[in-house]
């Protein structure tokens, strides 16, 4: 389990804000939504232990991260960044294969299991046909659904996701979060997921965190998160509610609203 | 379009049932492996054989079974097999250090020599020449310049905060720039009876390469250490947020590199100078023909800047024989234009 005490991140010339309590529950799904800017793919880094935060520490299963080897944390825990680099070229196949790398001894090649395990994460995104183009060729969204499938052969039991239906069309978009959210509840795993869609947020996240972008912040159940108030505050923009299958639905009216600063955390 | 529950099923099926082409990696990297050589074999063996002087196949097999005349013996075994082998090891050394600069600066197209290391050695043996020392002080003074230029790069791009691969090679090219200034100051002073002898070795001439063994020595340690890291590499050079997220812990990696890269390339610089473009240019062809999978390419670029050093080295000796060409003049000829192909057909 991944927690954060106290924790301030740390973005140059901003005031500290509100430090975040948050406790990453097995098989629940936390999203995380901000306007640009707002601190999400900063907080998403210093929770994986790749940024040092101002103050606070992040524990992993009761030890702070930064005194646990990176080899360690990536047997439990997966991040499926923003942005990635394709430098050099490689396959989509020997992509996916590197989620198995923590598993692995320095002499050890990869078994049939691991190729197993590649494969059908690649088949779980619909990326069966693709094994063995060039990463460079492939569109936008097919590149994302491989940053899933990537961490999905690593078999985490905590996933930091940022973004991860930037560039997908409808149908993938929900493939991938019905993905996240099958982790959660199926196995038990934590989700931690930064997004920009209220609705996908609504309809599929268990906990929520308002980042706003002078550092205040609030979190807590989802559905008591969903206040439109708050929403339109956050984003600086007027929202008309209705209501569908049970769960809010939030629709932008093109009115900007003057952003308010957060009420305290819950 | 099929359910997500079916497609489950389906990939679960797929996967239990074929093992899919990455499954060969071990017998592929073997395979390509014992290819690459067997032909630095024969590359090895027709450097032995041609030259001003040509030993034909019979008379070659009779002095490497210990017999032929005594002529043969001297010219093979006092000039020719030491030349050859410190060719493959240097050319070996360059195109590895190559392959691992450019993973280090995520740049498929950095070489050896990017970060101003050559003109450091450069400084050094030319120094060491103009004083009129003799071949052992230029290949230790040429060792001690190269150390030095990457440790002043090194900490020049750390500066105060940490240091990237934009930095890094800014401040290579610079210092870089720096070297070549004082290069050029050197052969404008230099006597005139010893400004041959510095071109020679600024193009990179194996003729000063007397013994093999270090290079050899230094070849071989560099291939056991590294390789068990290929798979690191591979990880590296996808970015290192994400190799960081996957276990690799990169800073000491990085620092690792950097350091065998810079070793490697002061063993070669020592040996026959400044030679270019094999480190560019022999990992780039073996990613074209092999894939970037770091295992196979450094194993591989050792074999293959070695092939491809004694061919041109061998070039080198026959062109305008009984007189030699520095074998820099003959791997830029037949880099230049491979390498702006290259660039033309590539997407960086």
């Amino acid at each position: 389990m991944l927690t954060a005490t106290q924790l301030v991140i740390d973005i140059p010339g901003r005031p500290d804000g509100v430090a975040l309590d948050l406790e990453l529950a097995p098989g629940r799904v936390w999203g995380v939504l901000g306007p640009n800017g707002a601190g999400k793919t900063t907080l998403l880094h210093t929770l994986a232990g790749l940024r040092t935060p101002r103050r606070g520490s992040v524990l992993l299963d009761g030890e702070p991260l930064e005194r646990q080897s990176r080899r360690t944390i990536a047997r439990r825990m997966a991040v499926v960044f923003q942005e990635r680099g394709d430098g050099f070229p490689a396959t989509v196949m020997e992509t996916a294969l590197i989620g198995r790398h923590p598993y692995l001894s320095p002499w050890q090649m990869e078994t049939v299991e691991d190729l197993a395990l590649a494969e059908a994460a690649l088949a779980r995104l619909g990326l069966e046909g693709l094994a063995e183009r060039d990463v460079t060729t492939l569109s936008g969204g097919e590149r994302q659904r491989l940053a899933v499938a990537t961490a999905l052969t690593q078999q985490p039991r905590i996933w930091l996701v940022d973004e991860p239906t930037n560039h997908l069309d409808l149908h993938h978009q929900v493939e991938v979060m019905q993905l996240l959210s099958e982790q959660a509840d199926e196995a038990g795993c934590s989700v931690f997921i930064c997004m920009h869609d209220i609705n996908l947020a609504a309809r599929w996240c268990d906990d929520l965190l308002l980042l706003y972008p002078n550092g205040e912040a609030c979190w807590g159940d989802a559905e008591r998160m969903l206040v439109p108030a708050a929403l339109e505050s956050l984003y600086g923009q007027a929202l008309t509610t209705t209501e569908m299958d049970g769960k809010p639905v939030f629709v932008p009216t093109g009115v900007r609203v003057r952003p308010v600063s957060a009420s305290r955390g819950a | 379009m099929r359910s997500a529950e079916s497609r489950h099923a389906a990939a679960i099926g797929d996967a239990a049932a074929l093992p899919g082409p990455h499954f060969g990696l071990r017998s592929r990297l073997v395979r390509t492996l014992s290819l690459l050589g067997a032909v630095a074999v024969g590359a090895i063996l027709i450097g032995i054989a041609v030259g001003s002087v040509t030993v034909p196949l019979p008379a070659l097999w009779q002095v490497l079974t210990g017999e032929g005349s005594a002529l043969h013996r001297t010219l093979i075994f006092e000039l020719r097999v030491p030349r050859v082998l410190a060719a493959f090891a240097t050319g070996g050394l360059l195109a590895m250090a190559g392959a691992l600069m450019q993973v280090l600066l995520r740049n498929p197209l950095a070489d050896p020599y990017v970060l101003g290391l050559a003109g450091g050695a450069a400084v050094g043996a030319l120094g060491a020449m103009l004083l009129g020392l003799g071949m052992v002080a230029v290949s230790g003074s040429a060792f001690t310049g190269a150390l030095v230029s990457t440790i002043m790069v090194f900490g020049l791009a750390h500066g105060t905060g940490s240091w990237t691969p934009t930095r890094l090679l800014l401040t290579g090219v610079v210092v870089a720039a720096g070297w070549g200034a004082l290069i050029t100051f050197m052969l404008v002073i230099g006597p005139t009876e010893r400004i041959p002898g510095m071109l020679y070795w600024l193009m990179g001439d194996l003729s000063y390469a007397r013994s093999p063994w270090a290079a050899l020595g230094t070849l071989a340690i560099a291939l056991a250490v590294i390789s068990p890291l290929g798979r690191s590499l591979n990880v590296l050079a996808r970015g290192p947020m994400q190799a960081a997220t996957l276990g690799v812990a990169v800073r000491p990696l990085e620092w690792g590199i950097y350091i065998a890269a810079s070793l490697l390339t002061a063993a070669a610089v020592t040996t026959a100078g400044t030679i270019g473009f094999i480190g560019l240019i022999v990992p780039h062809m073996l990613r074209l023909m092999f894939g970037a999978d770091q295992r196979l390419l450094l194993p591989a670029a050792a074999l293959a800047g070695g092939t491809l050093l004694v061919l041109a080295d061998t070039l080198a000796r026959i062109v305008i024989a009984p007189e030699q060409l520095p074998v820099g003049v003959i791997t830029a000829l037949l880099g230049v234009p491979t390498f702006l192909y290259l660039l033309y057909r590539s997407r960086f």
